[in-house]
């Protein structure tokens, strides 16, 4: 599980138009991101290894909190989401929903795409948790908006986890239980975040980041 | 076959192609994303377009020549049509459909079904002239030339 992957993020691309995954997959891979494409909400989720109502149970063992999924044998990390808004079954919001709705992916960051300049439902998905909204088609410009996403979210997700495992460390130690449940992440999360310190020195490290339940809008 | 005269008919077509509007700025979004790893990208895509939107269209003219229309059948198929034609910058394709789009919005259904027709039209317009492009391309490519970019 601890495999050392390069610095590359990794972006899962939703999108039910088979046309609209090639075109945001090259642009995601001609902007040096690893990408892996769904073509449906649900197909994402399997992938990100949340099956139907489920969410990481924090009693889960500390072989892996994947273990109890581990079936699904596609199951990856990612970076960040970037999924179409209008998908029959599940669309873009439900999706958004279902991620911040789960303990282990509601730090990933998601946005979302629309053929439709829908200003009540752009708002919808920022209140949600949606990073940004892009308008299709999407053009190389808008992959550069991904960046400061992805670090934030990179940051975020070790902070958090950071503080998570001290708050579960110390619960734990009071219950005479040992957590470890986000142990591993935790340990990619590090080695990466020191990588990423070292690479930057751009304005966006100092931007006060937000913590993930609020809106977070980029102006 | 003299390369030079061939990047100047695919020039001039390509040119044509936007002053006729049948191409917007996407395509050129699309074009800047090939490159010596990607060399058959757009060639791909819209490929995969002719068959999308041949498939889509075969559906709508069916679904017209019904006793009853399913109007949100209907709409639902020229909304993935405007999508995909946006997306790899087939402008009069994408126009047509937002047209049958904002009557159907309106309960126009005369003007929806004016569309279909044109749309068809287009659509075989756009499928011939691109084919003819990526044709150029391949003949320019086979003559040792490498293919004219255009800035927009």
């Amino acid at each position: 599980m601890a495999v050392d992957r390069e610095t590359q993020f990794h972006v899962l691309a939703v999108d039910d138009s088979l046309i609209d995954r090639k075109l945001i997959e090259r642009l995601l891979k001609v902007s040096s991101y690893q990408v892996t494409t769904a073509e449906s909400g649900i197909k994402a989720l399997e992938l990100l290894g949340l099956r139907d109502e489920q969410s990481s149970s924090p009693s889960s063992s500390s072989s892996s909190s994947s273990s109890s999924l581990s079936t699904n044998q596609q199951e990856i990390e990612v970076n960040l989401i970037i999924t179409d808004y209008c998908m029959p079954e599940m669309t873009g919001y439900d999706l958004l929903k279902r991620v911040k709705a789960s303990s282990s992916l509601k730090d990933i960051p998601v946005v979302i795409m629309s053929s439709e300049n829908v200003p009540s439902r752009i708002d919808r998905c920022l209140e949600e948790g949606a990073e940004e909204f892009f308008l299709k088609p999407v053009k190389l410009s808008d992959m550069n908006r991904l960046r400061s996403h992805l670090l934030k979210g990179k940051s975020q997700v070790q902070e958090n986890e950071i503080q998570q495992n001290q708050d579960d460390h110390k619960l734990k130690e009071d219950n005479g239980e040992i957590s470890s449940s986000n142990s591993l992440n935790c340990k990619d999360s590090k080695r990466k975040s020191r990588e990423i310190e070292e690479e930057l020195s751009s304005p966006e490290r100092k931007r006060q980041r937000f913590p993930s339940s609020s809106l977070a809008v980029e102006s | 076959m003299d390369v030079s005269m061939l990047q100047r008919t695919y020039t001039d077509l390509l040119t044509s192609l936007f002053r006729e509007g049948i191409l917007n700025q996407q395509f050129i979004e699309l074009q800047q994303l090939q490159d010596e790893n990607n060399p058959g990208f757009v060639n791909e895509v819209v490929s995969l377009f002719f068959e999308d939107a041949g498939r889509l269209i075969t559906e709508l003219i069916s679904n017209f020549n019904q006793q009853a229309v399913d109007y949100k059948k209907v709409d639902a198929y020229v909304h993935q049509l405007k999508g995909s034609s946006a997306s790899i910058g087939a402008e009069k394709i994408r126009s047509v459909c937002q047209t049958f789009r904002e009557y159907y919005d309106k309960n126009d259904i005369q003007g929806c079904y004016n569309c279909i027709q044109p749309l068809k039209q287009e659509f075989m317009t756009f499928k011939s002239k691109l084919e003819a492009l990526f044709a150029l391309e391949q003949q320019i490519v086979a003559a040792g030339g490498s293919i004219p970019m255009m800035r927009h």
